[in-house]
């Protein structure tokens, strides 16, 4: 398959799928499964061309740059592409059982809406990671943000629609300043094009104020410390599913375009003092999140606030890379952080449904001896777990190992106390949950029996996110492709 | 794939699999639970076997697999490695073997033995690292396969027990982790070798090579229980008799001893150690611990407890014997990981028996035992014994070697220390052999004997008589070739070359 | 258009801008907050044209109008989207607004998901 195939399947795979399960609506699960099988096929023969063949570039209709739409996809897309296509395969898995299962009309409704908005969804980030002008960028980073929003008010209860409102006017306004930053870019250089910019950026106060709004706007987006505020509420509320997909790909979005801001397009004005900045509200979010994790009633927040603390080591990623001296080092580990977190968060978030399902609740207190039921789901969480602390082999181990060693080589040594006190945090936050597991119950009332299906794919997700350290190597020559400087 | 790297990766995956398949057994399967555990345990015994042999005949055995860019997941058996992985297999058969005993008719067996063998695989794998990042994956997999093992019993004091352990040892780990990384940074990602490996950054790096000594040694002490690290261990004494008996002998502390062991002699080099100057505080962080330990113990009338300081007390005699340069004081030392585990293991089951059979847990309840459960207690007194340091018995070995070699070295001081602490070992164990030897018994045991003509279950006794006879055996047979000290020999005439 | 008349543009839309999101912060009403965002897309949407304007020649650059046309349609589903949910929001808790702490009746609601799974 040539990689324009790749391209077209991706992003239209999903999206015709969308309309598919739309008009059909009891074909959901199908078409989606359909979907996950093109896309998986799409993204293997993409990554194959890419570690072959380089950076691979589609101009939308013959039409090249400035005026006509480019696609791209070089090392770092394609790892993103993989990511979502692993996380939205076992999404297609866990929600066609999750939603079958109470047989009211209210989850058919639910199951009726989640299949369209979630391939959406899917369609929407695929085209993220695969544009190469800001302009496009925004555009699929409304769509991304319209489809989330919707999700998370698929659970349809007052809390969810609340959260849901709040979640929708942070992405608006948010996607606004950053639309506002794309039009003085434009003014200024006269185009979008990523690596067109990369060129003619020269810094001047009217490239700052772009570059302030539109990394303001997506900031709050990623939901990097102080801005994390509307995110666990949102992701708590939603339905397991959708909480693993805002979680583990919907805010990477975000953070990958400004990755693609500060260290392509605009990587003239990527200053030490700038990356320092990112950093601290990066520190920031590691040691917030995980002391608010800390201290949350319920299972689900307690997984979102640790998803506003592990955010927080992707920003280290910007002091860290910028240096000319284990640079690359910091890049790869920053990345391979990136994915560890999805894989362990997607996998929390389904077992934290999977409990949700069995115990009737989520409060953290009254889960003793859940373990005595569903032993699958436990082992599932405490896989995950081990790769949030970061303990090795996890490839969260693997990404904190980098990030470690490029803060060593670097004599940053500062980052290097934060990345071990937050994996200390961690620890303690998730042994919070897993010492329920072990408590003895005298007479725990019978739970809910969980569907395989539901407790497996958890599984797989968390030993997806041990196992994937042990490969770590092959993310880190694949990320080598087309990396942002040379 | 050679034979030989095979034979590593066997030796692994014999218990790691073994778990794997365990963890999904329904809880009624108990045949094929027990068959696949002695079958793992088997295994893994003979293939350990085979590697002693290779290894004496001098075959290079290593494996290694690159998973982040530079850094290697390495196995490797040196002399070293063979000791601590045939120690930590002999030991886990029987103790295996004690388990499925001890625990029968009780809840969450499958869980349980699914972590026991996670445990051990990652004891074998910390002795068959060959380079500091692969050591650390192990450690710290031994961290979390032991947690669940600790609290097996669910109860709020195992809860408590076991968040303690895992603060100290997580807080440890997480020290280790920034050594090691620190270390990479300077040396590169480098392989454990006799003689050390940081001959070439003596002269340009001396305070951080210090430094990281210092940070080496707080990170695995807590492991080895070092006073003032020792806190989670008399804790985590809420776990079921087998789990202490492997934790004491066999992984944690054991683990944490060997780590020490590798530091000095095969990442700085016994000798760079020296000139370094490191050597004199580790010798009194030991001492200082191996008497605190003693004296705690004497005024414990739990039995575990006891027990659990006297581990505190015993285990720094092997970093005591690696503080100290000279060949001598390295085989006492080393020696005494192998004697330690053996004594230890044999009073840890005992214990276990008492506890299981009459119901014993203090020493003030122990009168009579001995009429009551001879071989038990036959087997607990050799094992007590031994740890005095009575002659022909394996403690006593290695207390001759220590003090040879401490004298040897100029360090008279620590003959003190050594005389100090058996007379305190006297005094903690003299009474308890006294009470169950020549007190009569209370009236309140059960009369009848529900194990047919065996004062206990034949598991239960089976495995503190064979390690006690290894006791017997270490101690008499001691100049004989196939002993432990004969190997650690082997290894002192490596380390020190020529 | 001379320059004067740019910045003037210029400083409209970035006002407009302004505007919108004050009133965003402030607004609790959701119908009112919901045009807030549409005034601050004004205010990008003008600055938009006023950069269009701004080559040399007599055609004004078609890209910034291609965008424009974009951001008014993503614009309009956004309209219709918050609309909607808002009607949800209204339906569901009696109010027209979201202000109250995020744990309001937590219990109930805690309830009713388990149900749900």
């Amino acid at each position: 398959m040539t990689a324009s195939w790749s391209f077209a399947l991706l992003v239209l795979g999903p999206l015709m799928a969308a309309a598919l399960a739309f008009v059909f609506p009891r074909r959901g699960r199908g078409v989606a499964l359909a979907a996950a099988g093109i896309t998986a096929g799409a993204w293997v023969g993409l990554v194959r061309e890419v570690m072959a063949g380089g950076v691979q570039i589609q101009r939308v209709g013959g039409w090249s740059a400035p005026l006509g739409i480019d696609l791209r996809a070089d090392g770092l897309a394609v790892l993103m592409l993989m990511v979502t296509g692993l996380i939205s395969g076992a999404v297609t898995l866990y929600s066609g059982r999750y939603f079958r299962d109470a047989h009211d009309l209210e989850s058919a409704h639910r199951e009726r809406y989640f299949w369209p908005l979630f391939l959406f969804l899917w369609a929407a980030l695929n085209a993220l990671f695969l544009s190469a002008d800001i302009f496009n960028l925004y555009v699929t980073l409304e769509l991304l943000g319209f489809a989330a929003v919707a999700l998370v008010a698929l659970a349809g209860n007052r809390e969810a629609l609340k959260s849901a409102m709040r979640y929708l006017f942070v992405s608006l306004a948010a996607s606004l300043f950053y639309l506002l930053g794309v039009a003085l870019v434009y003014g200024q250089c006269a185009t979008v094009d990523l690596t067109l910019l990369a060129a003619k950026a020269q810094p001047g106060p009217t490239l700052w104020v772009a570059l302030a709004l539109m990394t303001g706007g997506l900031l709050a987006k990623a939901a990097l410390f102080p801005l994390h505020f509307w995110l666990p509420p949102a992701h708590a509320n939603a339905p397991a599913p959708v909480s693993a997909l805002l979680s583990a790909l919907v805010v990477k979005g975000a953070f990958y375009i400004l990755l693609r801001l500060w260290f392509e397009a605009f990587h003239s004005l990527n200053t030490p003092a700038v990356a320092q900045v990112f950093g601290g509200l990066g520190a920031a979010a590691i040691l917030w999140g995980s002391a608010n994790a800390l201290f949350q009633p319920r299972l689900k927040l307690l997984v979102a606030y640790s998803t506003v603390a592990q955010l927080g080591y992707l920003f280290l990623l910007f002091p860290l890379a910028a240096a000319r001296d284990g640079g690359f080092l910091a890049w790869s580990g920053g990345l391979i952080f990136l994915a560890a977190h999805a894989c362990a968060k997607t996998a929390m978030f389904l077992t934290a449904g999977n409990i949700l399902h069995a115990a009737g609740h989520d409060r953290i207190k009254d889960l003793g001896g859940i373990t005595h039921v569903p032993p699958i789901s436990t082992f599932a969480f405490g896989l995950a777990g081990l790769s949030l602390i970061g303990l090795p082999p996890s490839s969260g181990f693997a990404g904190k190992w980098l990030l470690l060693s490029a803060s060593l080589v670097q004599g940053q040594w500062w980052w290097v106390v934060v990345m071990l006190v937050g994996s200390l945090l961690a620890a303690a936050y998730v042994m919070r949950v897993l010492t329920r597991a072990f408590t003895r119950v005298p007479d725990a009332t019978a739970p809910h029996p969980i569907p395989p299906v539901m407790e497996w794919t958890a599984l797989a997700m968390a030993v997806l996110a041990v196992g994937f350290g042990l490969v770590a190597r092959w993310p880190a020559e694949l990320l080598r492709v087309g990396v942002p400087w040379p | 794939m050679s034979i030989h790297a095979l034979t590593l990766l066997g030796i692994l995956f014999s218990s790691f699999l073994t778990g794997l398949v365990i963890f999904f057994l329904k809880e009624e399967s108990h045949r094929l639970r027990t068959w696949l555990n002695m079958l793992g345990a088997g295994l893994k015994l003979v293939l350990v076997a085979a590697l002693l042999w290779g290894v004496h005949e001098g075959k290079d055995y290593s494996w290694s697999f690159e998973f982040l860019p530079g850094l290697q997941l390495a196995l490797g058996a040196d002399a070293n490695s063979v000791l601590f992985v045939t120690l930590s297999t002999v030991l886990w058969f029987w103790t295996t073997l004690y388990a499925v005993g001890y625990l029968e008719d009780s809840p969450h067996r499958s869980r349980f033995f699914g972590f026991f063998s996670l445990c051990v695989t990652a004891t074998t794998g910390i002795a068959l690292s060959a380079n500091l990042i692969t050591f650390l994956i192990f450690y710290e997999l031994l961290t979390v396969s032991t947690y669940p093992l600790v609290v097996h019993r669910g109860t709020p004091d195992a809860l408590r027990g076991g968040r303690i352990y895992l603060t100290y040892t997580l807080i440890g780990g997480t020290v280790l982790l920034l050594a090691v990384a620190w270390f990479s940074r300077l040396a590169g990602p480098v392989a454990f070798k006799e003689r050390g490996v940081i001959e070439a950054l003596m002269a340009t790096h001396r305070g951080e090579l210090q430094l990281l000594f210092f940070l080496f040694v707080l990170g695995i002490g807590v492991k080895a229980a070092i006073v003032p690290l020792h806190g989670w261990l008399p804790k985590a004494m809420v776990a079921p008799a087998p789990v202490s008996s492997l934790l004491h002998a066999v992984a944690v502390v054991k683990a944490g001893a060997f780590g020490i062991v590798r530091i000095v002699y095969d990442l700085y080099g016994v000798e760079n150690a020296a000139k370094l100057g490191l050597l004199p505080p580790l010798a009194v962080a030991a001492s200082v611990t191996i008497i605190y330990g003693s004296v705690r113990a004497v005024f414990q009338d739990e039995l575990k407890k006891r027990l659990a300081y006297s581990t505190v007390s015993q285990v720094s005699y092997i970093v005591l014997g690696t503080a100290i340069l000279g060949p001598l004081a390295t085989i006492g030392g080393l020696v005494h990981l192998v004697h330690q585990g053996i004594m230890k293991i044999t009073l840890f089951f005992g214990a276990g028996n008492y506890a299981e059979t009459l119901g014993i847990h203090r020493v003030s309840e122990m009168n009579g035992v001995g009429r009551r459960m001879p071989l038990t207690t036959a087997a607990f007194t050799v094992a007590a014994l031994g740890m005095i340091g009575v002659p022909p018995l394996a403690g006593y070995v290695s207390k001759w070697y220590l003090k040879k070699g401490a004298i040897t070295a100029g360090d008279e001081w620590v003959a003190l220390v050594l005389a100090g602490s058996s007379l305190l070992n006297a005094a903690y164990f003299l009474p308890i052999l006294y009470r169950a030897w020549f007190l009569a018994p209370p009236k309140t045991w059960p009369r009848e004997h529900p194990f047919g003509k065996w004062e206990t279950h034949w598991m239960l006794l089976a495995a503190p008589l064979v390690t006690a006879a290894l006791v017997v055996w270490a101690g008499v047979f001691a100049e004989s070739s196939f002993s432990p000290l004969a190997w650690v020999k082997l290894i002192a005439a490596r380390e020190y070359g020529p | 258009m001379p320059d004067t008349d740019h910045r003037l543009y210029l400083v409209a839309g970035a006002a407009l801008f302004a505007i919108g999101f004050y009133s965003l912060v402030v607004q609790t009403h959701l119908l009112r907050r919901i045009m807030a965002l549409n005034v601050m897309g004004s205010g990008v949407f003008l600055v938009f044209l006023t950069l269009a304007d701004r080559t040399t020649g007599s055609v004004a650059d078609p890209v910034p109008h291609a965008m424009v046309l974009t951001g008014i349609v993503v614009a309009v589903c956004a309209t219709g989207l918050a609309l909607a949910l808002a009607d949800r929001v209204q339906a569901a808790t009696n109010k027209v607004d979201v202000d109250d702490g995020p744990d309001g009746s937590q219990d109930a609601t805690d309830a009713k998901e388990a149900r749900r799974g």
